[in-house]
Protein backbone atom coordinates (compact mmCIF):
# COMPACT_ATOMS: atom_id res chain seq x y z
CA UNK A 1 0.00 0.00 0.00
CA UNK A 2 1.23 3.76 -0.93
CA UNK A 3 0.26 6.56 0.11
CA UNK A 4 1.98 10.12 -1.05
CA UNK A 5 3.03 12.65 1.32
CA UNK A 6 3.44 16.05 1.54
CA UNK A 7 7.46 17.60 1.12
CA UNK A 8 7.92 20.31 3.38
CA UNK A 9 10.76 22.60 1.90
CA UNK A 10 13.86 22.70 4.68
CA UNK A 11 14.60 26.20 6.00
CA UNK A 12 18.28 25.20 5.25
CA UNK A 13 20.54 24.16 2.30
CA UNK A 14 23.46 22.66 1.49
CA UNK A 15 25.66 21.96 -1.64
CA UNK A 16 24.79 19.27 -3.20
CA UNK A 17 21.66 18.27 -1.19
CA UNK A 18 18.61 17.50 -2.76
CA UNK A 19 15.35 16.63 -1.21
CA UNK A 20 13.94 13.37 -2.70
CA UNK A 21 11.78 13.63 -5.69
CA UNK A 22 9.50 11.52 -4.25
CA UNK A 23 7.61 10.69 -0.87
CA UNK A 24 5.17 8.22 0.22
CA UNK A 25 4.57 5.52 3.22
CA UNK A 26 4.20 2.25 2.88
CA UNK A 27 2.16 0.17 5.19
CA UNK A 28 4.40 -2.77 7.19
CA UNK A 29 1.88 -4.53 9.22
CA UNK A 30 -0.03 -1.00 10.56
CA UNK A 31 3.28 0.70 10.76
CA UNK A 32 3.47 3.25 7.98
CA UNK A 33 7.29 3.48 7.03
CA UNK A 34 8.32 6.87 5.28
CA UNK A 35 9.74 6.05 1.78
CA UNK A 36 11.73 8.51 0.04
CA UNK A 37 13.21 8.15 -3.56
CA UNK A 38 15.57 10.19 -6.17
CA UNK A 39 15.84 9.89 -9.74
CA UNK A 40 13.60 8.76 -12.38
CA UNK A 41 10.75 5.99 -11.23
CA UNK A 42 11.08 4.09 -14.59
CA UNK A 43 15.12 3.51 -13.92
CA UNK A 44 16.56 0.41 -12.22
CA UNK A 45 16.33 -0.07 -8.52
CA UNK A 46 18.72 1.12 -5.98
CA UNK A 47 17.97 0.39 -2.35
CA UNK A 48 19.76 2.68 0.61
CA UNK A 49 19.09 1.77 4.05
CA UNK A 50 20.23 4.12 6.79
CA UNK A 51 22.00 3.27 9.97
CA UNK A 52 20.66 3.31 13.51
CA UNK A 53 19.47 6.59 15.26
CA UNK A 54 19.91 8.11 11.14
CA UNK A 55 16.99 8.75 9.12
CA UNK A 56 16.81 8.47 4.87
CA UNK A 57 16.85 11.85 4.24
CA UNK A 58 21.12 11.50 5.32
CA UNK A 59 21.46 10.10 1.69
CA UNK A 60 20.14 13.87 0.63
CA UNK A 61 23.86 14.23 -0.82
CA UNK A 62 25.07 11.22 -1.78
CA UNK A 63 21.94 9.34 -3.22
CA UNK A 64 21.46 12.27 -6.12
CA UNK A 65 24.89 11.48 -7.06
CA UNK A 66 23.35 7.88 -8.01
CA UNK A 67 20.17 9.22 -9.49
CA UNK A 68 22.26 11.44 -12.01
CA UNK A 69 24.14 7.63 -13.02
CA UNK A 70 20.34 6.10 -13.90
CA UNK A 71 19.69 4.76 -10.77
CA UNK A 72 16.55 4.55 -8.95
CA UNK A 73 17.38 5.41 -5.51
CA UNK A 74 14.48 3.92 -2.67
CA UNK A 75 15.40 4.89 0.85
CA UNK A 76 13.01 4.77 3.94
CA UNK A 77 13.11 5.73 7.46
CA UNK A 78 13.19 2.89 9.63
CA UNK A 79 10.20 2.07 12.19
CA UNK A 80 10.77 4.89 14.92
CA UNK A 81 13.13 7.11 12.59
CA UNK A 82 12.72 10.33 10.52
CA UNK A 83 8.75 10.00 9.25
CA UNK A 84 8.03 6.80 9.69
CA UNK A 85 5.43 5.70 12.44
CA UNK A 86 6.74 5.16 16.17
CA UNK A 87 4.94 2.14 17.81
CA UNK A 88 5.35 -0.19 20.67
CA UNK A 89 8.12 -2.58 20.19
CA UNK A 90 11.51 -2.36 17.88
CA UNK A 91 13.85 -5.05 17.19
CA UNK A 92 16.19 -6.18 14.18
CA UNK A 93 13.67 -8.68 12.85
CA UNK A 94 10.96 -5.86 12.54
CA UNK A 95 13.28 -3.84 10.70
CA UNK A 96 13.83 -6.94 8.48
CA UNK A 97 10.51 -7.72 8.07
CA UNK A 98 9.38 -3.33 7.37
CA UNK A 99 12.06 -3.96 4.69
CA UNK A 100 10.31 -6.51 2.34
CA UNK A 101 7.24 -4.62 2.56
CA UNK A 102 9.10 -1.57 0.93
CA UNK A 103 10.74 -4.08 -1.60
CA UNK A 104 7.48 -5.81 -2.34
CA UNK A 105 5.77 -1.86 -3.20
CA UNK A 106 8.92 -1.33 -5.09
CA UNK A 107 10.38 -4.28 -6.79
CA UNK A 108 8.28 -6.90 -5.94
CA UNK A 109 10.18 -10.65 -5.98
CA UNK A 110 12.89 -8.56 -8.62
CA UNK A 111 16.21 -8.84 -7.77
CA UNK A 112 17.38 -5.04 -6.95
CA UNK A 113 21.03 -3.71 -5.85
CA UNK A 114 21.49 -2.53 -2.45
CA UNK A 115 23.55 -0.33 -0.56
CA UNK A 116 23.44 -0.10 3.22
CA UNK A 117 25.23 1.84 5.54
CA UNK A 118 26.02 0.76 9.46
CA UNK A 119 23.09 -0.97 11.01
CA UNK A 120 21.14 -0.45 7.76
CA UNK A 121 24.33 -2.83 6.08
CA UNK A 122 24.14 -5.35 8.38
CA UNK A 123 20.22 -5.83 7.98
CA UNK A 124 20.89 -6.34 4.50
CA UNK A 125 23.45 -8.64 5.48
CA UNK A 126 20.94 -10.84 7.08
CA UNK A 127 17.97 -10.42 4.94
CA UNK A 128 20.25 -11.35 1.64
CA UNK A 129 20.05 -14.99 3.92
CA UNK A 130 16.47 -14.68 4.56
CA UNK A 131 15.54 -13.98 0.68
CA UNK A 132 18.78 -13.95 -1.11
CA UNK A 133 16.29 -13.65 -4.13
CA UNK A 134 15.89 -10.07 -3.75
CA UNK A 135 19.34 -9.39 -3.96
CA UNK A 136 21.08 -7.90 -7.37
CA UNK A 137 23.81 -6.72 -5.85
CA UNK A 138 25.31 -5.37 -2.25
CA UNK A 139 27.67 -2.44 -1.14
CA UNK A 140 27.76 -2.32 2.55
CA UNK A 141 29.26 0.77 4.49
CA UNK A 142 30.72 0.03 7.62
CA UNK A 143 28.10 -2.41 8.36
CA UNK A 144 30.03 -5.24 9.39
CA UNK A 145 30.50 -5.83 13.16
CA UNK A 146 32.87 -7.58 14.38
CA UNK A 147 33.51 -7.02 18.28
CA UNK A 148 30.44 -6.76 20.60
CA UNK A 149 29.08 -3.48 22.00
CA UNK A 150 31.48 -1.92 24.67
CA UNK A 151 34.57 -3.16 25.92
CA UNK A 152 35.88 -6.36 25.63
CA UNK A 153 35.92 -7.98 28.87
CA UNK A 154 37.19 -10.75 30.72
CA UNK A 155 34.44 -13.20 31.73
CA UNK A 156 34.05 -12.64 35.06
CA UNK A 157 33.66 -9.21 34.61
CA UNK A 158 31.02 -9.65 31.67
CA UNK A 159 27.52 -10.41 34.14
CA UNK A 160 28.60 -7.32 36.21
CA UNK A 161 28.55 -5.01 32.65
CA UNK A 162 25.66 -7.04 31.27
CA UNK A 163 23.52 -6.18 34.59
CA UNK A 164 24.88 -2.36 33.92
CA UNK A 165 23.81 -2.51 30.65
CA UNK A 166 20.18 -3.68 32.21
CA UNK A 167 19.77 -1.73 34.61
CA UNK A 168 19.96 1.64 32.46
CA UNK A 169 17.47 0.12 30.23
CA UNK A 170 15.18 -0.65 32.42
CA UNK A 171 15.50 2.54 34.12
CA UNK A 172 14.35 3.99 30.43
CA UNK A 173 12.07 1.73 30.11
CA UNK A 174 9.92 2.84 33.72
CA UNK A 175 10.04 6.53 32.09
CA UNK A 176 9.92 6.28 28.20
CA UNK A 177 5.72 6.25 28.12
CA UNK A 178 6.07 9.87 28.85
CA UNK A 179 9.33 10.43 27.62
CA UNK A 180 9.75 13.48 24.61
CA UNK A 181 12.81 14.72 23.07
CA UNK A 182 14.33 17.86 24.23
CA UNK A 183 13.68 21.04 22.25
CA UNK A 184 16.02 23.29 21.45
CA UNK A 185 17.23 25.87 18.11
CA UNK A 186 18.71 24.12 14.83
CA UNK A 187 22.04 25.17 16.08
CA UNK A 188 21.40 23.29 19.47
CA UNK A 189 20.97 20.33 17.77
CA UNK A 190 23.34 20.32 15.39
CA UNK A 191 25.71 20.80 18.23
CA UNK A 192 24.31 17.80 20.31
CA UNK A 193 24.06 15.38 16.84
CA UNK A 194 27.70 16.80 17.05
CA UNK A 195 28.55 14.67 19.93
CA UNK A 196 27.99 11.40 17.96
CA UNK A 197 29.07 12.97 14.52
CA UNK A 198 31.85 15.07 15.56
CA UNK A 199 33.96 14.29 11.71
CA UNK A 200 30.48 16.04 10.01
CA UNK A 201 30.59 20.15 9.25
CA UNK A 202 28.32 22.03 11.72
CA UNK A 203 26.79 23.36 8.38
CA UNK A 204 25.69 19.89 7.52
CA UNK A 205 24.27 18.98 10.79
CA UNK A 206 22.37 21.79 10.56
CA UNK A 207 21.19 20.71 7.65
CA UNK A 208 19.89 17.61 9.21
CA UNK A 209 18.10 19.21 11.57
CA UNK A 210 15.89 20.57 9.34
CA UNK A 211 14.93 17.43 7.31
CA UNK A 212 15.30 15.30 10.61
CA UNK A 213 13.91 17.26 13.04
CA UNK A 214 10.29 19.19 13.45
CA UNK A 215 9.75 22.59 14.54
CA UNK A 216 7.43 22.34 17.81
CA UNK A 217 6.04 25.54 19.50
CA UNK A 218 8.84 25.10 21.41
CA UNK A 219 11.74 24.74 19.40
CA UNK A 220 12.96 21.69 17.02
CA UNK A 221 12.81 17.94 18.05
CA UNK A 222 14.67 15.47 16.51
CA UNK A 223 12.26 12.86 14.94
CA UNK A 224 13.67 9.81 16.24
CA UNK A 225 10.68 8.02 18.84
CA UNK A 226 12.21 8.95 22.56
CA UNK A 227 11.66 5.36 23.73
CA UNK A 228 14.48 3.87 21.30
CA UNK A 229 17.66 3.77 23.35
CA UNK A 230 20.83 3.38 21.79
CA UNK A 231 23.28 0.51 22.59
CA UNK A 232 21.28 -2.06 24.12
CA UNK A 233 21.87 -6.00 25.13
CA UNK A 234 20.60 -9.45 24.31
CA UNK A 235 21.97 -12.92 22.79
CA UNK A 236 23.26 -11.29 19.75
CA UNK A 237 27.27 -12.21 18.96
CA UNK A 238 28.89 -10.39 15.96
CA UNK A 239 29.57 -14.12 14.33
CA UNK A 240 25.90 -14.27 12.88
CA UNK A 241 26.88 -11.11 11.06
CA UNK A 242 29.79 -12.18 9.83
CA UNK A 243 28.88 -15.91 8.67
CA UNK A 244 26.16 -14.52 6.71
CA UNK A 245 28.56 -12.36 4.92
CA UNK A 246 30.28 -15.95 4.11
CA UNK A 247 27.29 -17.04 2.81
CA UNK A 248 26.33 -14.04 0.16
CA UNK A 249 25.77 -15.14 -3.87
CA UNK A 250 25.87 -11.59 -5.24
CA UNK A 251 28.46 -9.59 -5.92
CA UNK A 252 29.90 -7.41 -2.86
CA UNK A 253 31.38 -4.02 -1.83
CA UNK A 254 32.79 -4.07 1.76
CA UNK A 255 33.63 -0.70 2.73
CA UNK A 256 35.32 -0.37 6.18
CA UNK A 257 37.14 2.60 7.66
CA UNK A 258 40.10 3.57 10.85
CA UNK A 259 39.06 6.79 12.20
CA UNK A 260 37.83 6.21 15.64
CA UNK A 261 34.58 7.62 16.37
CA UNK A 262 31.38 7.13 19.01
CA UNK A 263 29.12 5.81 16.49
CA UNK A 264 31.85 3.65 14.74
CA UNK A 265 32.14 0.09 14.80
CA UNK A 266 36.06 -0.29 14.66
CA UNK A 267 36.08 -2.77 12.47
CA UNK A 268 39.33 -3.84 10.29
CA UNK A 269 40.09 -5.77 7.66
CA UNK A 270 41.67 -8.82 9.00
CA UNK A 271 39.02 -9.24 11.06
CA UNK A 272 37.14 -9.97 8.18
CA UNK A 273 38.97 -10.55 5.25
CA UNK A 274 38.68 -14.84 5.81
CA UNK A 275 34.72 -14.66 6.32
CA UNK A 276 34.85 -12.48 2.12
CA UNK A 277 32.07 -14.24 0.31
CA UNK A 278 33.50 -15.55 -3.10
CA UNK A 279 32.26 -12.59 -5.19
CA UNK A 280 33.35 -10.19 -2.43
CA UNK A 281 35.64 -7.21 -2.45
CA UNK A 282 36.76 -5.55 0.46
CA UNK A 283 37.78 -1.47 0.64
CA UNK A 284 39.64 0.28 3.86
CA UNK A 285 40.28 3.77 4.32
CA UNK A 286 42.35 4.43 6.92
CA UNK A 287 41.66 7.99 7.33
CA UNK A 288 37.91 8.33 7.03
CA UNK A 289 34.83 7.87 9.69
CA UNK A 290 31.74 5.45 9.93
CA UNK A 291 29.87 8.72 8.00
CA UNK A 292 32.29 8.05 5.04
CA UNK A 293 29.36 8.36 2.51
CA UNK A 294 29.12 12.10 3.62
CA UNK A 295 32.74 12.88 4.54
CA UNK A 296 33.25 12.28 0.42
CA UNK A 297 30.57 11.04 -0.91
CA UNK A 298 31.81 12.12 -4.37
CA UNK A 299 34.56 9.36 -4.00
CA UNK A 300 32.35 6.91 -2.36
CA UNK A 301 29.43 7.00 -5.09
CA UNK A 302 32.18 6.91 -8.08
CA UNK A 303 33.55 3.68 -6.22
CA UNK A 304 29.84 2.53 -5.60
CA UNK A 305 28.95 2.95 -9.40
CA UNK A 306 32.12 1.29 -11.02
CA UNK A 307 31.07 -1.75 -8.41
CA UNK A 308 27.65 -1.65 -9.82
CA UNK A 309 27.93 -1.57 -13.20
CA UNK A 310 25.91 -0.10 -15.92
CA UNK A 311 22.09 0.54 -13.90
CA UNK A 312 20.23 -1.32 -17.09
CA UNK B 1 -9.81 -12.16 40.80
CA UNK B 2 -8.90 -8.59 40.77
CA UNK B 3 -6.88 -6.93 37.91
CA UNK B 4 -4.66 -3.86 37.39
CA UNK B 5 -3.34 -2.10 34.71
CA UNK B 6 0.45 -1.12 34.78
CA UNK B 7 2.04 0.90 31.94
CA UNK B 8 5.49 -0.54 30.41
CA UNK B 9 6.80 2.55 28.04
CA UNK B 10 3.19 2.12 25.52
CA UNK B 11 1.87 -1.04 26.87
CA UNK B 12 -0.39 -1.65 29.03
CA UNK B 13 -0.19 -4.65 31.14
CA UNK B 14 -2.73 -6.58 32.89
CA UNK B 15 -1.56 -7.86 36.51
CA UNK B 16 -4.43 -10.26 38.25
CA UNK B 17 -4.28 -11.12 41.62
CA UNK B 18 -5.30 -14.41 41.88
CA UNK B 19 -5.67 -14.43 45.92
CA UNK B 20 -4.80 -12.16 48.15
CA UNK B 21 -2.15 -13.55 51.33
CA UNK B 22 -3.29 -16.04 53.72
CA UNK B 23 -0.56 -15.51 55.94
CA UNK B 24 2.79 -13.83 56.16
CA UNK B 25 4.76 -13.73 53.08
CA UNK B 26 6.09 -11.76 49.32
CA UNK B 27 3.77 -12.16 46.81
CA UNK B 28 4.22 -14.96 44.47
CA UNK B 29 4.58 -13.74 40.69
CA UNK B 30 3.24 -16.29 37.91
CA UNK B 31 4.73 -15.88 34.70
CA UNK B 32 2.58 -18.05 32.06
CA UNK B 33 4.48 -19.64 28.77
CA UNK B 34 4.37 -18.62 25.34
CA UNK B 35 0.87 -18.63 23.87
CA UNK B 36 -1.01 -18.70 27.34
CA UNK B 37 -1.67 -16.09 29.70
CA UNK B 38 -2.09 -15.51 33.09
CA UNK B 39 -4.75 -18.36 35.31
CA UNK B 40 -7.98 -16.79 36.67
CA UNK B 41 -7.30 -18.85 39.73
CA UNK B 42 -4.78 -20.21 42.15
CA UNK B 43 -2.96 -22.91 40.37
CA UNK B 44 -3.38 -26.07 42.85
CA UNK B 45 0.40 -26.42 43.03
CA UNK B 46 1.33 -23.29 44.46
CA UNK B 47 -1.68 -23.17 46.83
CA UNK B 48 0.18 -23.31 49.85
CA UNK B 49 2.03 -20.01 49.37
CA UNK B 50 1.49 -17.38 52.29
CA UNK B 51 1.76 -14.64 50.57
CA UNK B 52 -0.30 -13.01 47.71
CA UNK B 53 -0.58 -14.66 44.19
CA UNK B 54 -0.44 -12.53 40.69
CA UNK B 55 -0.46 -13.22 37.46
CA UNK B 56 1.16 -10.92 34.58
CA UNK B 57 -0.60 -11.18 31.17
CA UNK B 58 3.04 -10.53 29.23
CA UNK B 59 2.83 -7.84 26.06
CA UNK B 60 0.75 -9.42 23.00
CA UNK B 61 -0.86 -11.96 25.47
CA UNK B 62 -4.02 -12.15 27.78
CA UNK B 63 -5.47 -8.61 28.40
CA UNK B 64 -2.40 -6.81 27.87
CA UNK B 65 -1.93 -4.43 24.77
CA UNK B 66 -1.40 -6.28 21.24
CA UNK B 67 1.70 -4.06 19.58
CA UNK B 68 1.22 -3.25 16.23
CA UNK B 69 3.50 -4.99 13.71
CA UNK B 70 5.95 -7.36 16.52
CA UNK B 71 8.63 -6.40 17.41
CA UNK B 72 8.89 -8.84 20.51
CA UNK B 73 11.87 -10.19 22.04
CA UNK B 74 12.24 -12.15 25.81
CA UNK B 75 14.03 -8.73 26.98
CA UNK B 76 10.62 -6.94 26.26
CA UNK B 77 8.96 -9.16 28.06
CA UNK B 78 11.81 -8.55 31.21
CA UNK B 79 10.42 -5.09 31.33
CA UNK B 80 6.81 -6.39 31.60
CA UNK B 81 8.35 -8.17 34.57
CA UNK B 82 10.40 -5.09 35.85
CA UNK B 83 6.72 -3.03 35.81
CA UNK B 84 5.07 -5.86 37.72
CA UNK B 85 7.86 -5.81 40.50
CA UNK B 86 7.67 -1.86 40.64
CA UNK B 87 4.01 -2.75 41.55
CA UNK B 88 4.28 -5.35 43.64
CA UNK B 89 7.79 -4.85 45.35
CA UNK B 90 9.83 -7.83 46.40
CA UNK B 91 8.51 -11.24 44.21
CA UNK B 92 9.59 -15.06 44.08
CA UNK B 93 8.85 -15.73 40.63
CA UNK B 94 7.43 -19.23 38.60
CA UNK B 95 7.22 -19.18 35.49
CA UNK B 96 6.18 -21.75 32.84
CA UNK B 97 7.93 -22.16 29.89
CA UNK B 98 9.01 -19.01 28.18
CA UNK B 99 7.76 -17.23 31.65
CA UNK B 100 10.63 -19.83 33.24
CA UNK B 101 12.86 -18.40 30.47
CA UNK B 102 12.09 -14.91 31.07
CA UNK B 103 12.08 -15.33 35.33
CA UNK B 104 15.18 -16.58 34.76
CA UNK B 105 15.92 -13.13 33.20
CA UNK B 106 14.72 -11.40 35.63
CA UNK B 107 16.27 -13.03 38.84
CA UNK B 108 19.72 -11.71 36.93
CA UNK B 109 18.59 -8.09 36.14
CA UNK B 110 16.06 -7.73 39.16
CA UNK B 111 18.49 -9.32 41.88
CA UNK B 112 17.35 -7.32 45.04
CA UNK B 113 13.63 -7.73 44.03
CA UNK B 114 13.52 -11.22 42.85
CA UNK B 115 13.66 -13.61 46.19
CA UNK B 116 13.70 -17.38 43.86
CA UNK B 117 12.82 -18.12 40.24
CA UNK B 118 11.51 -21.24 39.67
CA UNK B 119 11.56 -22.43 35.88
CA UNK B 120 9.23 -25.21 34.85
CA UNK B 121 8.00 -26.92 32.07
CA UNK B 122 5.40 -24.80 29.27
CA UNK B 123 5.18 -23.74 26.38
CA UNK B 124 8.31 -21.66 24.60
CA UNK B 125 10.65 -23.29 27.03
CA UNK B 126 13.39 -24.30 24.39
CA UNK B 127 13.09 -21.28 22.31
CA UNK B 128 15.40 -21.10 18.69
CA UNK B 129 18.37 -22.09 18.45
CA UNK B 130 21.27 -21.99 20.34
CA UNK B 131 22.63 -19.63 17.15
CA UNK B 132 20.76 -17.06 14.94
CA UNK B 133 18.97 -19.17 12.40
CA UNK B 134 17.76 -17.71 9.30
CA UNK B 135 15.91 -14.60 9.86
CA UNK B 136 11.99 -14.64 8.83
CA UNK B 137 9.96 -11.99 7.45
CA UNK B 138 7.08 -13.71 6.37
CA UNK B 139 4.00 -11.80 6.71
CA UNK B 140 1.07 -12.82 9.14
CA UNK B 141 -1.87 -12.16 7.89
CA UNK B 142 -3.98 -12.69 11.22
CA UNK B 143 -3.14 -10.12 13.27
CA UNK B 144 -4.91 -8.52 16.06
CA UNK B 145 -5.54 -11.87 17.28
CA UNK B 146 -4.73 -12.92 21.03
CA UNK B 147 -2.50 -14.03 21.62
CA UNK B 148 -0.64 -12.15 19.10
CA UNK B 149 0.37 -13.77 16.00
CA UNK B 150 3.82 -11.89 15.92
CA UNK B 151 4.18 -12.75 19.64
CA UNK B 152 4.06 -16.96 18.46
CA UNK B 153 6.20 -16.35 15.87
CA UNK B 154 9.03 -14.29 16.93
CA UNK B 155 8.98 -15.33 20.67
CA UNK B 156 9.44 -19.36 19.52
CA UNK B 157 12.34 -18.07 17.34
CA UNK B 158 14.06 -15.86 20.20
CA UNK B 159 18.01 -17.19 20.14
CA UNK B 160 18.46 -18.87 23.63
CA UNK B 161 22.50 -18.51 23.70
CA UNK B 162 23.47 -20.84 26.85
CA UNK B 163 26.08 -18.30 27.43
CA UNK B 164 24.15 -15.05 27.89
CA UNK B 165 21.76 -17.12 30.22
CA UNK B 166 24.35 -17.88 32.50
CA UNK B 167 25.43 -14.24 32.70
CA UNK B 168 22.15 -13.60 34.23
CA UNK B 169 22.94 -16.80 36.81
CA UNK B 170 26.46 -15.76 37.56
CA UNK B 171 24.78 -11.95 38.49
CA UNK B 172 21.87 -13.18 40.19
CA UNK B 173 24.07 -16.00 42.45
CA UNK B 174 26.54 -13.58 43.22
CA UNK B 175 24.41 -10.96 45.01
CA UNK B 176 21.30 -12.36 45.69
CA UNK B 177 20.61 -13.38 49.05
CA UNK B 178 19.81 -16.79 48.67
CA UNK B 179 22.69 -19.14 47.97
CA UNK B 180 20.56 -21.15 45.64
CA UNK B 181 18.19 -18.02 43.74
CA UNK B 182 17.88 -20.00 40.30
CA UNK B 183 15.82 -23.42 40.64
CA UNK B 184 15.17 -25.40 37.49
CA UNK B 185 11.76 -27.84 38.06
CA UNK B 186 11.53 -28.30 34.40
CA UNK B 187 11.51 -32.05 33.52
CA UNK B 188 12.92 -30.94 30.21
CA UNK B 189 15.98 -29.03 29.88
CA UNK B 190 17.01 -27.43 26.31
CA UNK B 191 20.88 -26.78 26.17
CA UNK B 192 20.43 -23.59 27.69
CA UNK B 193 18.81 -24.97 30.75
CA UNK B 194 20.91 -27.85 31.21
CA UNK B 195 23.74 -25.82 31.51
CA UNK B 196 21.72 -22.77 33.74
CA UNK B 197 20.93 -26.48 36.13
CA UNK B 198 24.50 -27.54 36.09
CA UNK B 199 25.73 -23.77 37.39
CA UNK B 200 26.56 -23.21 40.71
CA UNK B 201 24.21 -21.51 42.97
CA UNK B 202 21.13 -23.33 40.57
CA UNK B 203 18.86 -26.03 42.65
CA UNK B 204 16.71 -28.10 40.86
CA UNK B 205 13.91 -29.19 43.37
CA UNK B 206 10.37 -30.31 42.61
CA UNK B 207 8.13 -27.28 42.71
CA UNK B 208 6.75 -27.57 46.29
CA UNK B 209 10.03 -27.33 47.32
CA UNK B 210 11.16 -25.08 45.60
CA UNK B 211 8.37 -22.99 46.88
CA UNK B 212 9.21 -23.93 50.63
CA UNK B 213 12.81 -23.22 49.94
CA UNK B 214 11.95 -19.31 49.11
CA UNK B 215 8.82 -19.04 51.36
Amino acid sequence: MRSSLTQVESPRTFPGAVAPQRHYRVDADGVGIAVNEWGDERDPVLVMVHGGADFSRTFDVFAPLFAAAGWRVVAWDHRGHGDSDHTHLYSFEADLRDATRVLDAVAPRRPVAVLGHSKGGSILTSLAEAQPFRFRSFINLDGIPYRRPGPDLPEYQRADALNTEITGWLEHRRRSATGSRKPGTIEELARRRAQMNPRLSNEWLEYLVTVGAREDADGWRWKLDPSMRMGGFGPWKPEYGLFRLAGLGVPFLGVLVGADEPMGWGTKPHQVEKWMPRNGRLEYFDDLGHFIHIEQPKMVADMALEFLGAPA
Amino acid sequence: MSTVTLQHNRIELALHQLRPATGEGRPLLLLHGLGECSPTSVPHDVESWPGSIWGLDFTGHGESTIPVGGGYSAEVLLGDVDAAINHLGTVTLVGRGLGGYVALLAAGACVDAVHGAVITDGPGLTGGSYESSVPQSARLMDQGQIPDPYALHELSRDVRAADYALDFVQYSVANSDLAEPINVSALYRPTWLAEVAAAPGVASLPLADALNLYR
